[in-house]
């Protein structure tokens, strides 16, 4: 009886207790921290309050007709189907009010089709991938190409399936890289994709624009506040559409020149690495956090595949005994299907040492040629094929 | 509207009856038979729709991937949305336009009646086609209800998908036809079409509508059909091809689809509301005219769907203003059914209150809406949950709360039985609960950002997750009350009286309840 009483009172509680907690007032549009984005946010609360104010009208009338009229109180049914006057007042109206709300919503869209380039400004490519973003600073070169890295998403695995451990504070909005941008400057994102559509979405800058393959949509921001900004993919683009989320680290000028010359230091050392001689060991060791991250999604951990979807790497025919057609498979991707090219994503380390893993694991050492690949393997390829 | 009728009630039927057992519904030709496959196949697809829907629900219940991988996610969320729109609303129209329209304007049937039959087989077919998908390998479609190319050109299974759609569009149009010939030629003397019935009206309309953008839809999923099997690139980039056309072309079908969904619903409510008001509805020819400019005006809106793929500003700002356009029409037809009810008799039976809940909750809908039409704020709203939440208003408590209504409304006529008035309330106040617990916290989600289709979301957005799933395992569970209220009726009840309804007024409420198996044989004179 007391227990049934316990379960009672939880029942009750579990409300209260949520309304109490901290997040619930986390009902409304973020205001954000550019210009556009305030303006964005003062025409969603204007509609807003105008929507209100017209609820409570229509409904207040509508209810209190309800209560004066109904019939207990009201035998007699008036029969009258027409008022001119009224029908011409609820027809001007929200005429008056529509063009009301339409003239500074076209102003504020006006402003936010503003796309030139502006003096001091940066650009950034911004591509969409099955399930990932990749940022191109068209600017800064590094080496003799743009500066350009990937966004992965890092929540482990652990957290989201089954949740098998404790979730940490930026569940599903945490990535390896984020971009970075200055504060104060114009940037201007110029959003396109690699395979299906996606869309970038940060709701702190007011920016959705979807990433369309073959198209370059253009959103320019420019952020007053520095801090970390988290955003969303915002277009279904299959199964891992819910983990591609956006970091923006929004960073002082200074801040922002250290950190390209951090990314041009970086560089030159990963020029040394390929260099050097490896071991299978250390190739494993690699390729396996590698594979983890960037290949289990499709392939799976255990390299089985989902059948109709991605197949099987483990007992593969190419991955046992095709070297060659195997790195041809990463660096070029297969046209037409979701196997992309990760030419631009791994460097020659890494795909170096991805290869090797999927060689190695799950039993292919023992069933195929046991080959190893290294980085040089790779430095080679890219040479014959420019 | 008062109409003379010759004596109906008890006549002699020189017709043979209905045949009997399964043949009877397989070979039927009967309007009243075949409305009632329709509203029975819809009433299965909405629990089945349903049921993906709960399926959905508790795994977004808390952050996390509890229940399911995202694959199958998708395939809920897509299968959900096909099942309720195109076995679920869609069809429950077409049946109540099959019962009601020959009654409502004094015709013995539909005027094609073995196309009739045709038009129903085939829904059943095109919905086998489509879940067989669920046991081959790469299983049911999961790109959306939307199928956006080239998400939906590279998927498992695609081709299953394009030919039930294109059987199901056979269906559709071949019931508006039928529709349209039915109500075109077979009026009763003196039913001129200012005098006809709104839900006729609405279907007359709604007709045209789908006539109009079936076609559309099929050119759509044929272009896919190429590109995914046959070395076309329409959508592909890589191949000359332009992913964006493919919005453009589902979204000329897609925004009229939506109201096609919403117009035969105006007709009822306002059928409903003038009746239980005990008064004649306020300003019919003004919702005939409002009506029309809606479906006029659904044709030169649907790249609001469209706002972030980077259209010419000057487009954005037509299809902004083109958008809020829509809005006045449908205000009037809002301020018309509160004019209504001013200065009536009023009471509540269940079916006004649903009417009365869809009339408050689709308003709400239409609010949002507004929202979304304003384009800078339509970059923060655009495909989050607040979306959702506008488009569950106007489908919910909107298309399908008038289904209610007018189920509740017209099950006296057609089984003769009342249905129980008490269990009749409690069904309304426990959706209509269930109803605003889902959908309201999901305004709240959406604008602080939490993006739809999605499988797992960031923590923040935990609470107001777990009180929609908890509303809607409430809706859920409801409808299985509806389901015993309607099948009790069918069976028992208290005889209704051919009016049913003191104050209900039109051609249906002349014949006997339940109607005879043939009604109208001489058409009656319309006044
Ligand atoms: C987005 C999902 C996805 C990701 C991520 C992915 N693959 Fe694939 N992969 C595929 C698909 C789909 C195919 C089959 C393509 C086809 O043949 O049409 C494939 C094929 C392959 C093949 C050829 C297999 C064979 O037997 O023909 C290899 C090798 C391969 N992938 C390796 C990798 C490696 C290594 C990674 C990680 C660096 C990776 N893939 C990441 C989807 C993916
Ligand atoms: C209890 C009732 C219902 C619940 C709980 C429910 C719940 C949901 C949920 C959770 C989604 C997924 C949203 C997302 O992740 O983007 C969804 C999508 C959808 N629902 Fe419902 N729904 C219900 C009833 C209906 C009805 C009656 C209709 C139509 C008449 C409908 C039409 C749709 C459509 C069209 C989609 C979009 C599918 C897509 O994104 O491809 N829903 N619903
Ligand atoms: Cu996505
Ligand atoms: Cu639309």
């Amino acid at each position: 009886m007391a227990y049934m009483k316990n379960k009672l009172w939880a029942l009750i509680l579990y409300p209260i207790s949520l309304f109490m907690s901290a997040d619930w007032l986390d009902v409304n549009m973020p205001v954000g921290v550019t210009d556009i984005s305030k303006e964005v946010f003062g025409l969603h609360m204007a509609i807003f309050f105008v929507v209100v104010a017209i609820g409570v009208i229509v409904f207040g009338v509508l209810f209190w007709s309800m209560w004066k009229y109904r019939r207990s109180n009201n035998k007699k049914p008036a029969t009258f189907t027409e008022n001119h006057t009224v029908e011409i007042l609820w027809t001007i109206i929200p005429t008056l009010i529509l063009i009301a709300m339409a003239v500074p919503a076209s102003i504020t869209l006006k402003k936010i089709y503003d796309h030139e380039a502006e003096e001091g400004g940066i650009d950034i490519q911004v591509v969409g991938w099955q399930w990932k973003w990749q940022y191109k600073y068209l600017d800064e070169q590094v080496g003799n190409k743009p500066l350009s890295f990937f966004s992965n998403l890092t929540t482990p695995p652990d957290q989201y399936e089954f949740n098998r451990v404790e979730k940490t504070e930026n569940y599903l909005l945490e990535v390896d890289e984020p971009v970075v941008i200055p504060v104060d400057t114009p940037v201007r994102f110029l959003i396109t994709s690699n395979d299906v559509i996606h869309s970038w979405y940060m709701s702190d800058f007011a920016v959705k624009q979807d990433a369309i393959p073959g198209f370059i949509n253009v959103a320019k921001t420019k952020v007053n506040v520095p801090g970390i900004y988290r955003g969303n993919c915002t277009e279904l683009c299959g199964e891992r559409h819910a983990y591609m989320p956006i970091v923006v680290k929004a960073v002082t000028q200074e801040e922002y020149q250290e950190w390209l010359q951090q990314k041009r230091d970086l560089a030159e050392q990963i020029a040394y690495l390929t260099e050097k001689e490896w071991t299978s060991e250390e190739l494993l060791a690699t390729g396996e956090e590698i594979y983890e991250t960037r290949c289990a999604a499709c392939h799976q951990t255990n390299g089985a595949g989902i059948a109709g979807f991605y197949p099987a790497l483990a007992g593969s025919d190419v991955v046992m005994n095709d070297k060659a057609k195997q790195i041809e498979i990463l660096m070029e991707g297969i046209r037409g299907s979701q196997m992309q090219s990760f030419a631009e994503q791994l460097n020659e380390v890494e795909m170096a040492s991805v290869i090797t893993f999927t060689r190695l694991a799950w039993g292919n050492e023992r069933s195929g040629d046991g080959e190893i690949v290294i980085p040089k393997d790779i430095v080679e390829y890219k040479e014959t094929n420019l | 509207m008062s109409a003379v009728v010759e004596n109906h009630n008890h006549h002699d039927d020189h017709h043979h009856g209905p045949k009997k057992g399964i043949m009877r519904w397989l070979t039927t030709t009967n309007h009243k038979d075949i409305g009632t496959l329709y509203l029975w196949f819809s009433f299965a697809a909405f629990l089945l729709g349903g049921a993906f829907a709960m399926g959905i629900r508790a795994e977004l219940f808390e952050p996390g991937l509890q229940l399911m991988d995202p694959i199958r996610y998708n395939q809920l969320v897509t299968m959900h949305g096909l099942i309720m729109i195109f076995g679920g609303v869609m069809p429950a129209f077409v049946g109540l336009a099959n019962w009601l329209i020959p009654l409502q304007i004094g015709a013995p049937d539909m005027a094609m009646p073995r196309m009739n039959n045709l038009s129903f087989w085939l829904l059943p077919t095109a919905f086998a086609i489509l879940l067989s998908t669920a046991f081959m390998e790469g299983g049911m479609p999961g790109f959306g209800w939307t199928f956006y190319a080239p998400l939906s050109t590279n998927y498992p299974n695609v081709a299953y998908f394009v030919f039930a759609i294109h059987i199901m569009g056979a269906s559709s149009i071949m019931g508006s036809i039928n529709v349209i010939v039915t109500i075109m030629n077979m009026r009763a003397p003196g039913m001129t079409l200012m005098k006809m019935p709104l839900f006729v009206w609405s279907w007359l309309i709604t007709a045209y509508l789908l006539i109009a953008v079936m076609p559309v839809l099929a050119g759509a999923v044929t272009m896919l059909l190429m590109d995914a099997y046959f070395g076309t690139s329409f959508f592909d980039a890589a191949g000359g091809g332009d992913p964006v056309l493919f919005q453009h072309v589902f979204w000329f079908f897609g925004h009229p689809e939506v109201y096609i969904m919403i117009l035969p619903a105006f007709g009822i409510t306002s059928h409903i509301i003038s009746t239980f008001s005990r008064k004649p509805l306020f300003g019919h020819s003004s919702m005939v005219y409002a009506m029309v400019s809606i479906a006029v005006l659904s044709f030169v809106v649907w790249a609001h769907h469209m706002f972030t793929v980077g259209m010419p500003l000057v487009a954005e700002l037509f299809f902004m203003w083109a958008t809020m356009l829509i809005a006045i029409p449908t205000g009037v037809k809002v301020f018309n059914w509160c004019a209504t009810i001013f200065k009536g008799s009023i009471t509540y039976e269940t079916p006004m209150l649903f009417s009365i809940a869809f009339v408050v909750l689709f308003t709400i809908g239409g609010f949002s809406g507004l929202m979304l039409a304003i384009t800078p704020a339509d970059f923060q709203y655009h495909d989050t949950y607040f979306v959702v939440a506008h488009f569950h208003y106007v489908l919910v408590p909107g298309a399908v709360f008038s289904i209610m209504a007018a189920v509740y409304y017209w099950l006296p006529k057609w089984t003769g039985n009342m249905y129980d008035e008490k269990m009749g309330r409690l069904h309304f106040w426990l959706s209509f609960a269930g109803v605003n617990i889902t959908f309201f916290p999901q305004h709240f989600v959406g604008l602080a950002g939490m993006p739809r289709r999605y499988a797992d979301y960031a923590l923040q957005f935990a609470e107001w997750n777990a009180v929609s799933s908890v509303g809607a395992f409430l809706f859920g569970l409801s409808q299985l009350l509806f389901l015993y209220i309607v099948v009790k009726t069918v069976f028992a009840g208290k005889k209704a009286t051919p009016q049913v309804w003191d104050g209900a007024d039109g051609l249906e409420w002349t014949v006997d309840s339940p109607a005879p198996y043939h009604t109208f044989d001489v058409p009656p004179k319309v006044k």
